[in-house]
C-alpha cells in the first residue's frame, strides 16, 4: 500500500491553506523540526511563531492571535499538547469561545523510544471533557490533509491527534470528509469494529481480514471524530450486528471505548462489547512492536476480543 | 584539586562519553549532544563531590541530583554504571522494551535515580521539594539539578526559581547546562534568553558561570556555592553540545540523532585518541 509521512501531509496542507488564507498562522514549541512545519516557515516566514520549549505560553498566545483574528495551528508532542498546556487550552481559547486548533503528535505508543514520560494515553480523555471542543484522530495522509482544512474553516477549537511518520494511504484523494462523520471502511454483520487513528483502523482491518477466516465477517469503522461521534452510524451498525469492539492507541476509559459504552447504553441498544486499548497504565519505551504488544494494542487482541463475543 | 585529581576527574568523563556514545550507538538513536555536554559535569559530581552510596541508592542523608533535562539520562547511566550503582552491561539495553534504562530518568526504574524527569521545568521544581523536605528533616545534604538553556523556555523553571529564592534553598545547586542550542535551532534564534547571569541574579540566587568543560573551574564554583548562605546557587555553564562526539560536535542536529554501532566505533576511536 502507498504510504506517506503523516506531517507532510499536515505542512502541506497549512501551506495551501496559508497560500489561501493570509489569518492562517503557525505557532510551535521547539518541535518545528518534529512537526514537519518548518517548510510553512520558509513559505511563510511572518505567519510562523516558534515560542521555544514554553508550551502553556504558546497556546494562551495562540489564543490571543485568536482573539485579534489569525487562525492559530500550534502543535507539539501530545503528551504536553494534553498535558503541559492544558488550562490555557480549556480556557484562554475553548472557554473563552476562541478559534484555536492544537495538534498533538507522537499519539499513544508512537512514541517509542520517547517513552512514558512522552506517551500520551490521556489526551483524548483530557480533551473530550471540554465543552464543545472538536478531537479528531485522522487516519491517514488524506483524512488528515481534509480534516485540517475543515478545521480550518470552522469557527471553534479542535484538537487533531497526529502520528508524525508515514502511514497506509487509505482513501483516494477525492474522498471527502466532514468533522463528526465517521467512514465505514469494511461490512460484515456479525461484529462492528470502531478504530480511531492510523494505528488502530490498520490493525483493525487486519483483525477483520483474520476473522473472517475464522467465519466471522466485521464491520470495520474508520472513526475519525471522537468528538463529536458519528452516532448515527454507531447506531446503526451496533443494532445490525449486536457485537462492537472499540480499538484506541489510549486509555480504553474515557475515550474511545468510554463514548461508544455511554451513547449505546443510553440509546438502549442490548449489544455485547469489548474494549481494546490501555488498561489504566503509563506508557514505557521500546520499540513500537513491543509496545503494541506491551499494551495489547494488536490486530490479534482485537480478533480475539470480537471472538469472544461470538 | 591536584593536576592528578582532573586527569582521573578528566578520565571519567572520557569513560562516560564513550559508554554514552556505545549505549545509543548500539540502539541507532538516541539524544548525544545534551548527554556529551553534561559529561564532565556528571564525572565531578558523582566522582568527587557527592555523597553517595551506590550500595544504598535511597540513603535518606545522601546528596542527590535531579537530571531536569531528561533527555541526557544515557550520560547518567554511564555515570552511575561506572560508579557501581548496576552493571556496565546494562547501559546496553537502553530503550529495550522492558529496560531499566528508558530515555529520560525514571526514579522507579533505575538504581541510583533520585527524580523522573522528562517533561522540561519540572526536575527543577522537584529538586526544590527535595531541597526544602530535607530541610524539613534535618537533613543537612545537598540537592544539585541540570537544566537545559532551552528548557529555561519554560515558564515552570522561573516559577522555581523565585520559589528558591523565597525559602532561601541554599542546599540547592543549580546548573545551566548552557550549549547554546534546543531542537530547533540555537537558543538566540528560537527564543533568546539575553543574560542568563543577569536574569538568575534578579531572582535573587547566587551566580557564577564557568567553563563546563574545565573540571577546576566547575570544582571551584561548586565550592563557593556551598559556603553560600541563605540563597540557592546558579551555576551557568558554558558546554559545547555533542562535546567529544565527532559526528555531532557543536551541531544543532546532535539534539537527537540517528548512528549505529560502526559510527559509534568511528567516534569512540576519535575520542579516545584525542
Ligand atoms: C515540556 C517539554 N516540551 C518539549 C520537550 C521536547 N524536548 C526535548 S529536549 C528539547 C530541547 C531542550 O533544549 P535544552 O534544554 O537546551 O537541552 P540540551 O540542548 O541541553 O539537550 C525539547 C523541546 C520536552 N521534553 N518537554
Amino acid at each position: 500500500m502507498e504510504k506517506k509521512e503523516m506531517r507532510a501531509a499536515y505542512a502541506e496542507t497549512l501551506i495551501e491553506l496559508g497560500r489561501e488564507n493570509p489569518d492562517i498562522v503557525v505557532l510551535e514549541a521547539d518541535l518545528m523540526r518534529a512537526t514537519g512545519t518548518a517548510s510553512f516557515a520558509k513559505a511563510f516566514p511572518d505567519r510562523a511563531f516558534n515560542a521555544g520549549v514554553a508550551e502553556a505560553n504558546m497556546v494562551g498566545v495562540a489564543s490571543g492571535l485568536s482573539a485579534a483574528g489569525r487562525i492559530p495551528f500550534a502543535a507539539t508532542f501530545g503528551s504536553f499538547a494534553g498535558r503541559r498546556d492544558y488550562d490555557q487550552f480549556f480556557l484562554s481559547a475553548n472557554y473563552a469561545r476562541l478559534n484555536v486548533k492544537l495538534v498533538g503528535t507522537d499519539p499513544g505508543v508512537t512514541a517509542k523510544y520517547n517513552g512514558g514520560t512522552h506517551m500520551p494515553f490521556e489526551d483524548l480523555v483530557l480533551m473530550r471533557a471540554i465543552p464543545g471542543l472538536c478531537v479528531l484522530e485522522p487516519s491517514d495522509p488524506v483524512s488528515l490533509a481534509a480534516l485540517v482544512r475543515r478545521s480550518a474553516e470552522l469557527y471553534g477549537c479542535v484538537y487533531i491527534r497526529m502520528p508524525r511518520g508515514s502511514a497506509d494511504i487509505l482513501y483516494p484523494s477525492s474522498e471527502s470528509f466532514e468533522i463528526g462523520k465517521s467512514k465505514v471502511l469494511r461490512r460484515g454483520k456479525d461484529v462492528a469494529i470502531f478504530a480511531l487513528g492510523a494505528l488502530m483502523v490498520g490493525e483493525a482491518i487486519k483483525a477483520a481480514e483474520g476473522l473472517a477466516l475464522r467465519g466471522m465477517a466485521a464491520s470495520v469503522i474508520d472513526v475519525l471524530s471522537l468528538k463529536p461521534l458519528d452516532l448515527d452510524t454507531l447506531f446503526a451498525l451496533a443494532r445490525e450486528t449486536g457485537r462492537v469492539v472499540s480499538c484506541e492507541n489510549g486509555q480504553a476509559s474515557g475515550g474511545l471505548g468510554g463514548a461508544i459504552a455511554e451513547y449505546l447504553l443510553e440509546e438502549g441498544i442490548p449489544i455485547k462489547f469489548a474494549r481494546i486499548g490501555v488498561r489504566d497504565e503509563f506508557g514505557e519505551v521500546g520499540t513500537q512492536e513491543y509496545l503494541q504488544e506491551r499494551f495489547g494494542l494488536t490486530a490479534r487482541k482485537i480478533e480475539e476480543a470480537a471472538l469472544s463475543l461470538a | 584539586m591536584t593536576k592528578d585529581q582532573v586527569a582521573e576527574l578528566e578520565g571519567r568523563a572520557k569513560e562516560i562519553r564513550v559508554l554514552t556514545i556505545d549505549a545509543i550507538g548500539h540502539l541507532g538513536v538516541g539524544h548525544i549532544g545534551g548527554a556529551m555536554s553534561v559529561a564532565d559535569l556528571l564525572a565531578l559530581l558523582y566522582f568527587r563531590r557527592m555523597d553517595v552510596d551506590p550500595k544504598d541508592p535511597r540513603r535518606a542523608d545522601r546528596d542527590q541530583l535531579v537530571l531536569s533535562k531528561g533527555h541526557a539520562g544515557p550520560a547518567l547511566y554511564a555515570t552511575l554504571a561506572l560508579k557501581g550503582y548496576f552493571p556496565i552491561e546494562w547501559l546496553r539495553t537502553l530503550n529495550v522494551g522492558g529496560t531499566a534504562l528508558p530515555s529520560h530518568c525514571d526514579r522507579n526504574r533505575t538504581p541510583g535515580i533520585d527524580m523522573t524527569t522528562g517533561s522540561l521545568g519540572q526536575g527543577i521544581s522537584a529538586a526544590c521539594g527535595i531541597a526544602l523536605g530535607n530541610r524539613l528533616a534535618s537533613v543537612g545534604s545537598r540537592v544539585y539539578c541540570v537544566i537545559g538553556d532551552g528548557e529555561c523556555d519554560e515558564g515552570q523553571v522561573w516559577e522555581a526559581a523565585m520559589f528558591a529564592a523565597h525559602y532561601k534553598l541554599d542546599r540547592l545547586t543549580t546548573f545551566v547546562d548552557r550549549n547554546g542550542m534546543q531542537i530547533d535551532g540555537r537558543t538566540d534564534e528560537i527564543m533568546a534568553l539575553g543574560s542568563l547571569a543577569a536574569k538568575w541574579r534578579a531572582f535573587g540566587w547566587f551566580v557564577q558561570e564557568v567553563d563546563g568543560h574545565d573540571m577546576g573551574a566547575m570544582d571551584g564554583a561548586i565550592g563557593a556555592a556551598a559556603l553560600e548562605l541563605g540563597r540557592p546557587s546558579m551555576i551557568i555553564l558554558d558546554t559545547i553540545k555533542g562535546k567529544g562526539f565527532s559526528i555531532g560536535e557543536g551541531k544543532v542536529e546532535s539534539h537527537n540523532m540517528s548512528f549505529g554501532a560502526e559510527e559509534a566505533k568511528k567516534a569512540i576511536a576519535a575520542l579516545e585518541g584525542r
